[in-house]
């Protein structure tokens, strides 16, 4: 990987209990969580998680309620104390330094949106995006310009003079992550933060953060138990199960390799159609030739013949996909003596796009007969995708149903 | 003798008490007398001030507190007490008695609300303070005045110390209960961005557990007009003397013209520090 690793935790866990040495050494002889409950009475928030998150990433952690996502991402800012283990950001070990340097960090460096918001009620919203500010001891002048800018960025600028109580349930989580981006901090730590907004609020909240994203790079933790919400934001996805990190990898990765049964449940119900894209289900399976002096009919038939197939995908010299050529129009070529390939003879099938969805190839699929060809941005030629290939992937999708 | 022959007195707690008290008295008497001086220093401070201003002056500044915190209504209420109580001829006494009030309820702040914030942020102490606060509040002060008055002898600071020990409790209870009813998400987002426990007590708890702060200090006034009359048995001023002195007498009127005054001076300054407790925001 070329990218800077920004937060990579080791061996992280955290026991609630008064003698978290004996159900550490349980966990670690490979006691489940379940015999360390019933053993010491002693409850497993996170066990031995690992795993890295890079620099300007959304890393998005999900699990169901009870999996340990929320005391993971307080261990991360150090709200709730690791039993043991190693957080390490830029290098420095968050769950061994001093206070005062932990402070510090989460001064500048590290800010956090919460589910139920935690907006002060008595302050108003403009003095609630410049709390931090405040804490870290900021010019009372560079103070509220800052959080206008970040209330600007969020559209919430007419309302600095409001008090949180009169905004509505999306306007308050603005205001919460406009506190956070005042901050302008490295990492986002966002707990469940749309969780509690109603779906169409959620979904432009959503936007919002990727809008932000997109203008300034951070690296950003998002726990969520939403599935498509995770699928929607996350360039990366930890799963978490009892207080485990099941598996790690981009939603494509997970969708089409789970770990486990656990996270396969996690996905039942999902529709493939709208996650899965052109360039995670083409295969490169058809017959391509390149159009140059030299390569003629029978060249192409030849190759047909030998790997089964009925049509042949024709791309120019720099592997530009340019159209398909059938066998039938092979054979007359061959039958008028024709000696090169002749693009005016060629089936113009519209490419699909790396990037489209499922559900964009579909109707391609149908009223065409041949397998439909995939193209990168630059129109170069990326695979196919047959009716066989797709309905493979809708099937292993729905098995654990 | 049989052990639960409980006609005897097995345990002489009463006698053991009575010599301790007297060692106290005969050894560290002065001790006493000078740990009175602060209360003694702004009393006397505070009645100056009371009696010395014009009484036009002093229902003025009465009457616009009432206004600023409640509205027009209580203001003029605040003026025909005031009124009544100068044409009763009870002006004086209801100035030592407000000046008492005012000298219980600052020492009762000055020293209930810290450790209100203590006990709101620590279990153990809480604990720890929980039986004194009983004790404070379900002692009866008749108990404790003798020991008060031989201690710091009679007059109107041994009737504002006994006012203290009881007024105090729920000043102490309503800060705690205060602190720990703020939200434990929004103290925790204050950690999360780096704030101090100072920090988070001056920025978030202190601020949100103001309005029940000021409905401790509103029971702590409340509280100490109630001991007025009590406070009078110890040779303390005010308005409890015209009571003490009409039940001595049998002279019904006096008595009832002082209860009359401590009622409608406990309902304006009840009614004022309620205002104070829901101040609006701009």
């Amino acid at each position: 990987m070329d990218k800077k690793e920004k937060i990579k935790i080791e061996d992280l866990y955290k026991i609630y209990g008064n003698k978290p040495k004996q159900a550490l050494s349980m966990l670690k002889s490979g006691k489940s969580k379940e015999e360390v409950l019933e053993k010491t009475r002693m409850s497993v928030g996170v066990n031995n998680a690992s795993f890295t998150i890079y620099e300007g990433e959304i890393f998005v952690i999900m699990g169901l309620s009870g999996s340990g996502k929320s005391t993971l991402v307080r261990l991360l800012n150090r709200l709730i104390e690791p039993t043991a283990g190693s957080v390490w950001l830029d290098g420095e070990d968050v769950a061994k330094m001093s206070t005062e340097r932990l402070t510090e960090i989460r001064r500048r460096k590290m800010c956090m949106v919460f589910q139920s918001f935690a907006l002060m009620p008595h302050m108003t919203v403009l003095e609630n995006a410049a709390f931090g500010l405040e804490i870290s001891g900021a010019k009372k002048e560079e103070r509220r310009e800052r959080a206008v800018t970040a209330l600007a960025q969020v559209g919430l600028e007419a309302w600095a003079d409001s008090y949180p109580d009169d905004l509505s349930g999306g306007m308050k989580q603005r205001v919460g992550l406009a506190r956070a981006l005042a901050v302008n901090p490295e990492v986002l730590l966002m707990d469940e933060a749309f969780s509690a907004l109603d779906p169409l609020i959620r979904c432009e909240m959503q936007d919002e953060l990727l809008k932000i994203q997109k203008k300034n790079k951070r690296t950003i933790v998002f726990i969520s138990h939403d599935l498509d919400e995770a699928m929607r934001i996350g360039d990366r996805i930890a799963i978490m199960e009892g207080g485990r990190v099941v598996q790690v990898g981009t939603p494509e990765d997970i969708l089409l390799n789970p770990a486990d049964d656990y996270v396969r449940a996690f996905f039942r119900g999902v529709d493939p159609t709208i996650i899965l894209t052109a360039k995670d289900i083409s295969q490169k399976n058809d017959v391509t030739i390149k159009m140059r002096p030299g390569n003629g009919p029978r060249t192409a038939v030849q190759r047909l013949i030998k790997y089964e197939k009925d049509q042949i995908y024709v791309l120019d010299e720099d592997e530009v996909y340019l159209g398909i050529l059938t066998r039938d129009v092979l054979d007359e070529m061959i039958d008028r003596g024709e000696r090169e390939l002749d693009a005016g003879r060629l089936n113009v099938i519209e490419p699909s796009r790396e990037t489209d969805s499922m559900q964009d190839i579909l109707p391609k699929l149908i009223s065409g007969t041949a397998p439909v060809p995939v193209v990168d941005s630059e129109g170069v030629y990326a695979g196919t995708i047959s009716r066989k290939q797709f309905l493979k992937t809708l099937h292993r999708n729905g098995e654990s149903e | 003798m049989s052990f639960f022959d409980f006609d005897e007195r097995i345990i002489p707690l009463d006698t053991w008490i009575q010599s301790g008290v007297d060692k106290l008295v005969e050894n560290y008497r002065d001790v006493f007398q000078i740990m009175k001086m602060p209360v003694e220093v702004s009393l006397n401070g505070v009645v100056w001030v009371l009696t010395y201003l014009h009484p036009l002056i002093i229902i003025a500044a009465l009457c616009a507190a009432a206004y600023r915190y409640s509205g027009r209504k209580l203001a003029v209420f605040t003026a025909l007490t005031l009124m009544l109580t100068g044409m009763l001829g009870l002006w004086e006494e209801t100035m030592i008695t407000l000046a008492m009030v005012f000298c219980s309820v600052l020492f009762c702040a000055v020293a209930g609300i810290p450790l209100g914030i203590l006990a709101g942020r620590s279990d153990r102490f809480e604990g720890f303070i929980r039986p004194f606060l009983d004790a404070m509040q379900t002692t009866p002060a008749f108990v404790y005045l003798v020991p008060v008055v031989m201690l710091f002898s009679i007059g109107t600071v041994s009737g504002i110390l006994a006012t203290i020990v009881f007024a105090m409790p729920p000043i102490i209870r309503l800060t705690s209960l205060g602190i720990r009813h703020v939200h434990p998400e929004l103290v925790e987002a204050a950690e999360s961005f780096g704030a101090t426990p100072f920090q988070v007590l001056r920025r978030v708890q202190i601020p949100l557990a103001m309005p029940s702060i000021m409905a401790g200090l509103n029971q702590t006034i409340m509280m100490s007009l109630s001991m007025v009359v009590i406070a009078a048995l110890i040779g303390a001023g005010g308005l409890g003397m015209p009571v003490f002195l009409g039940l001595n007498t049998l002279d019904i009127g006096l008595a009832t013209i002082g209860g009359l005054c401590i009622v409608l001076l406990a309902m304006v300054l009840d009614r004022i520090t309620q205002g104070m407790g829901t101040v609006k925001r701009k």
